[in-house]
C-alpha cells in the first residue's frame, strides 16, 4: 500500500460532501502506468471514433497512448492500470466504433471485448457536440451490459456551440450514470473515477433502458434460438446478442457458431496487450 | 431498386449542393445498409449536401452534425423528400 497517495486530512473528514470533492478524489488517484498486475476490476473504455477515449485513458493511467484526430487511430486495444480508493483497476482502451453490428477489423476488437471480455464496468465516452449520433452505440451497449457509465466529453466545445447537456435528464432516460467531462483539461475526471468505483463495487446499480424488439414473432424466434445456443455453448455470455445477430444474417457470427469458434471469443480476450511507452 | 419513388420524393444523389432533404427510406442492402444506419442515416433524418469533390463523386453530406462522404452508387439508393424549410445547423 506504499504507493497509495492519501492526504493527511482524508482520514478525518469533517463532512460527507468532502468524499465527492474533486480535490479529495484526485488525491486518491494513483496512476499505475503499465502495471496491471493483481487488478480488482476491469474497466473498458468504449465510444465512437474521435470522442477522446485515449485522452481519458492517458489521464487515468499516466500512459501516453497516442491521441490523434483521425479514424482508426487505436487499432488494437491498449491496457493500463490505476489505483483508486485502495482498489486496482485495469483500464482497456478500445478502438472507436459506431456500432456493435458493423464489422471492420478494428471495430471487431471493440465489439468482441465488450461482448465477451466481460469488463466489470464499461465507460462509454460520448461527444457532447454529436450526442444524438453517439447514442446509437450507447443503446447497443446498454443491451448487453448493465454496468455502464456514460462520460459526456467535450462539454466545453459543446457550450461554445450553444449546446447544453442535461446530464440528469440523460441519466434518467438511459438508466445509467452520466458524467460530464472535459478530458483534455481533466475536468470531471474525479467525478468519473468515483462513479466508476461505485458501479464496480455495486454501490450504484445501473438499470439501463432496453430498446424493446416490438415484434412478438421476433421475440419468440430469439427465445427459441437462445435456448439452442445455450445448449451448445453453455459458457457463452451474450447468447441473446448472438441470437439476434444470427437472425439478422450476420455471416461472421454464423460462421463462428457453425465452426464452434464462438466459444473461443471469450477465452481470446485474455491475450497480452500491446506494449506502451510508460510516461 | 425497381420501385419508382413516390411523388415529391427523389434520391439523395439528386440533392443540389447546400440543399437539405429528409431521409425516407434506404434501398441499400446488407452490410452497407447496416453501416449507413449506424452512421445515423435513418428514415426521418435531415441530410444536407455540403461538399462536392472535384469530380462530383463522392459528395459529403451533413447528418446529425457530422460530415459523411458517400459515393453516388450509395446515395442513389437513399430516398429523400426535399425539406426546403429546414436547415441543419
Amino acid at each position: 500500500m506504499s504507493d497509495e497517495l492519501v492526504t493527511p486530512q482524508a482520514s478525518s473528514l469533517p463532512h460527507a460532501a468532502c468524499n465527492t470533492c474533486p480535490a479529495y478524489t484526485n488525491a486518491q488517484l494513483r496512476k499505475l502506468g503499465l502495471d496491471v498486475s493483481g487488478w480488482d476490476y476491469t474497466v473498458a473504455l468504449a465510444g465512437n471514433p474521435n470522442t477522446g477515449k485515449s485522452t481519458v485513458f492517458n489521464a487515468l493511467t499516466g500512459l501516453r497512448q497516442h491521441t490523434g484526430n483521425w479514424a482508426g487511430k487505436t487499432v488494437t486495444r491498449a491496457e493500463g492500470g490505476f489505483r483508486f480508493q485502495g482498489k486496482r483497476y485495469k483500464l482497456v482502451d478500445l478502438p472507436g466504433t459506431y456500432s456493435l453490428l458493423s464489422t471492420s477489423a478494428d471495430e471487431e476488437v471493440a465489439r468482441d471485448f465488450l461482448l465477451f471480455g466481460q469488463p466489470h464496468v464499461t465507460v462509454i465516452v460520448a461527444d457532447a457536440t454529436r450526442l444524438e449520433r453517439n447514442l446509437n452505440l450507447v443503446l447497443q451497449i446498454l443491451a448487453i451490459t448493465d454496468s455502464v457509465v456514460v462520460a459526456v466529453n467535450l462539454i466545453d466545445e459543446a457550450r461554445r456551440h450553444g449546446i447544453m447537456i442535461d446530464e440528469r435528464g440523460l441519466a434518467r432516460d438511459l438508466g445509467v450514470p452520466v458524467v460530464p467531462i472535459v478530458a483534455r483539461r481533466g475536468e470531471g475526471l474525479p467525478e468519473l473515477l468515483s462513479t466508476i468505483a461505485q458501479v464496480a463495487s455495486g454501490a450504484i446499480r445501473p438499470r439501463p433502458r432496453h430498446v424493446p424488439l416490438r415484434d412478438a414473432a421476433l421475440e419468440r424466434a430469439v427465445k427459441q434460438l437462445v435456448a439452442q445456443i445455450e445448449a451448445v455453448f453453455p459458457n457463452l455470455p451474450q447468447a441473446y446478442w448472438v441470437a439476434l445477430r444470427l437472425l439478422d444474417g450476420d455471416a461472421s457470427i454464423a460462421q463462428a457458431v457453425r465452426e464452434g469458434t464462438i466459444g473461443d471469443l471469450t477465452r481470446g480476450q485474455a491475450v497480452a496487450p500491446i506494449a506502451l511507452e510508460a510516461a | 431498386m425497381n420501385t419508382s419513388p413516390p411523388i415529391g420524393a427523389t434520391t439523395l444523389d439528386q440533392l443540389s449542393l447546400g440543399a437539405t432533404g429528409r431521409v425516407l427510406a434506404l434501398g441499400n442492402q446488407g452490410a452497407e445498409r447496416r453501416r449507413l444506419f449506424d452512421l445515423g442515416i435513418t428514415p426521418g433524418t435531415l441530410i444536407q449536401s455540403e461538399v462536392r469533390s472535384p469530380l462530383g463523386d463522392p459528395v459529403a453530406y451533413r447528418v446529425r452534425n457530422t460530415l459523411i462522404a458517400l459515393r453516388r452508387e450509395q446515395s442513389q439508393m437513399i430516398m429523400i423528400t426535399l425539406d426546403l424549410e429546414e436547415t441543419i445547423v
